[in-house]
């Protein structure tokens, strides 16, 4: 009884929540208030774990609230029952999009869709770059403008940007080499 | 069947080596699945994360459904659906049952700190290459930096911008301007 409704929970968050992981916070913190299953400490636990382990933070999220409701069957529960709704709905969406693909409008209308993902992506970017290589916090606290960068993330970004973009020998790397040294790199000199 | 173990064990790399969003998927993306295995173009996973922006869900879910389903129908976007979520399924539930305090460890806070610059340069670098692509005359860059500009300053909806970009596409086509 217990996993049918923690399906049926999950499969509204997927079914509700549009614009990625983080979208479904609300509707966490509402599953969390409703049901008492967990705590909104424990989300926030819960958050910055799913922050700090690989995987898309959406899914991460899911299995954590769905381990700490009902163990392991409620791990798996929680993911699927998120995930259902946006696999039916993307799977009638590819079918109309395959029949309808090279219809002129639906191809003009990608014409536009195409720039839009791009800057979508490098909004997202710029948000990660804010809270990564600057202390945005911090500056407006102490007001000292040697505050507001966060010097040993910015040395490595650039390092890494030469890496990856100008020295021949490592430029073709598979990211996550570059991910692992920056993890090294992050212990090393404690980021 | 070969071909729907595949792309599970390909999205489940996919899955294992995203760190962060959706967005962060990207630069995994391009190297797996266009780059490596040539299952989709750049442009093709542009179409897709536009659509997985305004349709509910998580992105990664929706971006691997569609590379699934376009490669091997129906089963082939179940096959990279689950995929993409294992790593997760098993990394969290190792964590939660042994290490509850796992994101307070110092160790795994500097490592984070670490991943999340490399994951900013990563996405500058696919920002770059995705720009070549689909950025290639006046309107779209006009879109693109519209875009850009006000998502990065105002809290707007993604599925705004999406539904706006798509009619300007359809009316910049019909007014002549695309390619120019």
């Amino acid at each position: 009884m217990l996993y049918l409704r923690l399906f049926f929970e999950f499969f509204k968050t997927g079914l509700f929540a549009v614009g990625g992981g983080m979208a479904t916070l609300p509707f966490l913190y509402d599953i969390s208030a409703r049901t008492g299953w967990f705590s909104a400490a424990q989300l926030a636990d819960m958050i910055a774990v799913s922050e700090s382990t690989p995987g898309p933070i959406g899914i991460n999220m899911a299995t954590y609230v769905g381990y700490t409701t009902g163990g392991i069957p409620g791990a798996l529960i929680a993911t699927l029952g998120l995930v259902t709704p946006s696999l039916i709905i993307i799977l009638i969406i590819a079918r109309v999009l395959q029949a309808f693909r090279q219809n002129k409008y639906v191809d003009a209308a990608f014409y536009g869709l195409r720039p839009c993902s791009v800057g979508l992506i490098a909004a997202a970017g710029m948000l990660v770059v804010k809270i990564t290589l600057f202390k945005p916090e911090l500056f407006a606290a102490t007001g000292a403008l040697a505050d507001l960068f966060n010097v040993k993330a910015i040395l490595l970004a650039a390092v890494l940007l030469v890496l990856t973009r100008a020295v021949r020998k490592t430029k073709g790397l598979h990211p996550i080499v570059f991910i692992l040294c920056s993890a090294a790199a992050g212990v090393l000199f404690s980021f | 069947m070969k071909q729907l173990w595949e792309l599970f064990a390909a999205f489940a790399r996919v899955g294992v080596m995203t760190f962060g969003g959706g967005y962060a998927m990207i630069p995994m993306l391009e190297r797996e699945i266009v780059e490596k295995r040539g299952w989709v173009t750049s442009e093709e996973i542009m179409d897709y994360y536009a659509v997985g922006q305004c349709t509910p869900g998580i992105i990664a879910v929706n971006t691997a459904t569609f590379v699934g389903c376009k490669r091997a129908g129906l089963r082939g976007g179940v096959f990279a659906t689950l995929g993409v979520v294992f790593p997760s399924l098993v990394i969290i539930t190792v964590i939660a049952a042994v290490l509850s305090n796992f994101a307070e460890i110092p160790a795994v806070k500097s490592a984070f700190a670490g991943v999340r610059v490399c994951v900013c340069v990563l996405i500058f670098n696919a920002v770059l290459k995705l720009w070549k692509s689909a950025v290639k005359d006046k309107a779209a860059l006009l879109l693109c930096l519209g875009v850009f500009i006000l998502s990065v300053f105002f809290d707007i909806s993604p599925v705004v911008f999406v539904l706006f970009c798509a009619a300007a596409g359809i009316l910049f086509t019909q007014l002549g301007v695309r390619g120019k």
